[in-house]
């Protein structure tokens, strides 16, 4: 076989350059923010007000979820553990569970879709009415006032946002031990923290800083470089979403190998 | 109009996009208190143009020199300060909408008015606000303002920093026909009150003839033609008189 057939079309080539182009940007914009990080005149009353957007604002949602997920998760897991006589282990599995994988995650994917989506629409907006450009002519630098500011809001307000998601969803799952079941306050929260431990909210922590700058970065990179009017808009705010659930998932699944290596299970 | 009075000289330009060239050895010098209007069709590069001038798209040659300075050499501190000297109306306004009328004019000053104090900037606002005949709009959202307000209230945010240059991208493109008088009015009012030089960038005929001095004509990438209205309504190149015939 000639080796001309074993080369790919050429409309395969060319996605795999704008896919290995669109990386080399990605990197480049992340290089950006570390050096535009460290520059002098931080944006301080722009990076609160961030906070308090992603922050504050995202909380009901998050909080509503999380109590919802631990009462499901409860509530589901609990004729498994009937089935082999283990239901006194119910509030100890649902805790690990939580804090380990499900809680962090979910927070993600919730603050991926509202956050994510939010700074791609917005950004792109802001670009496609050249608001950027006007910010840069009265000689603010758009890069650092807008992309640092977000970015730095969102890795700092995912971890607390994930902390608080944790406990609410132990209410949760402290209502769907009671049900079916009688579990005293006392000794539900007993065995909750009976079960946990630093390895597994140490490691937990740590990879939902790494979610939070994924969100932010992919949510600032597409709506920065948005173009081709409000098309690109929602362009932007829908793959800054695709992309930060699908990084929000690759994360997860390197922070779990490295868990792995580094003995905390 | 003497040499050292020149605030704005380029010379030689050139800009592509790909195979597009946009602009094509062009030249042209602004002089203090000078309305000079380039006039082009659209996507003859004249957007692109006034986008070089202040330093958002790096041309491929040429030189743009503001008060002696080549734009595309300055340090991005120095062309920070420049910028301050220098007003620019975007064509769509760009308002920021997440921000109030005096959060929007309060804006610019923030990076060039450190040392102010309250009193000033209040000052400053309430003044720029009366310049374009909307004092009352100051806490008003842009969401909340039409189509002319939001062109004055943007003229509005290029005032406040004092510029001795202002460039006009469109300043009447989509207004009806009234707000556009009041529009070529206030370019005109507010050149007369701070002896600014103006670029005014349009293919609105009836606003360039109510506040240029002087008219380029933008053809193929070059300066065509320049000089007053009223010289080139008479001119007998066929170019300039489809142009005008076309426009009118």
């Amino acid at each position: 076989m000639k080796l001309k057939n074993w080369l790919p079309p050429k409309e395969n080539l060319r996605q795999i350059e704008a896919f290995l182009e669109e990386l080399g940007d990605l990197a480049r914009f992340c290089g950006r923010f570390f050096s535009e990080l460290f520059k002098p005149r931080p944006e301080v009353e722009e990076f609160f007000r961030q906070c308090f957007w992603v922050g504050y604002k995202s909380l009901p949602l998050v909080a509503i979820t999380a109590f919802i997920m631990g009462l499901v998760l409860t509530i589901q897991s609990r004729p498994t553990l009937v089935e082999f006589g283990a239901e006194s282990l119910l509030p100890a599995m649902v805790a690990v569970s939580l804090v380990r994988e499900i809680s962090p995650v979910i927070t993600a994917l919730i603050c991926a879709g509202k956050i994510g989506s939010g700074m791609g629409a917005e950004l792109g907006s802001m670009r496609v009415t050249e608001q950027i450009d006007a910010m840069e002519v009265s000689g603010t630098n758009p890069f650092k006032y807008l992309i640092v500011t977000r970015i730095l809001a969102t890795t700092l307000m995912l971890p607390i946002l994930a902390n608080l998601s944790n406990a609410i969803s132990m209410f949760g799952g402290y209502l769907g031990v009671n049900i079916r079941g009688s579990v005293s306050w006392y000794l539900y929260w007993s065995q909750v923290f009976d079960a946990l431990s630093y390895g597994d909210l140490v490691p937990s922590l740590i990879k939902t800083f790494f979610f939070g700058f994924a969100i932010g970065l992919i949510g600032c990179y597409k709506g920065y470089n948005t173009s081709r009017g409000t098309e690109g808009v929602g362009r932007s705010a829908n793959s800054a979403v695709v992309i930060a659930s699908l990084l929000v998932f690759i994360i997860d699944l390197i922070a779990v190998q490295l868990t792995d290596l580094l003995g905390f299970t | 109009m003497a040499a050292d009075n020149i605030v704005l000289e380029i010379k030689g330009l050139y800009k592509s996009f790909g195979s597009n060239h946009v602009l094509r050895d062009f030249s042209v010098t602004l002089s203090q208190g000078e309305n000079l209007a380039v006039l082009g069709k659209s996507g003859s590069g004249k957007s692109v143009l006034i986008k070089c001038i202040i330093g958002l798209i790096i041309p491929d040659a040429g030189s743009i020199k503001v008060f002696g300075q080549e734009v595309h050499e300055l340090h991005q501190d120095d062309l920070d300060q420049m910028r301050a000297k220098i007003g620019f109306l975007f064509q769509s306004n760009a308002l920021y909408d997440s921000m109030t009328v005096e959060e929007n004019l309060l804006f610019p000053l923030r990076r060039h008015w450190i040392t102010q104090g309250q009193a000033d900037t209040d000052a400053a606002v309430v003044e720029a606000l009366e310049d374009v005949g909307l004092g009352h709009t100051r806490y008003m959202m842009p969401s909340e303002l039409s189509g002319g307000m939001r062109k004055r209230i943007a003229l509005a945010r290029t005032l406040i920093l004092k510029p001795q240059i202002i460039l006009y991208d469109e300043p009447t493109t989509g207004l009806d026909p009234i707000t556009s008088r009041e529009i070529s009015e206030l370019i005109v009012r507010v050149q007369k009150k701070y002896n600014t030089a103006s670029m005014i960038i349009s293919h609105d005929m009836s606003c360039i003839h109510a506040t240029a001095n002087r008219i380029v004509m933008l053809i193929d990438g070059k300066c065509y033609a320049n000089d007053t209205y009223e010289k080139l309504m008479q001119s007998t190149d066929q170019k300039i008189r489809d142009f005008f015939i076309e426009t009118i």
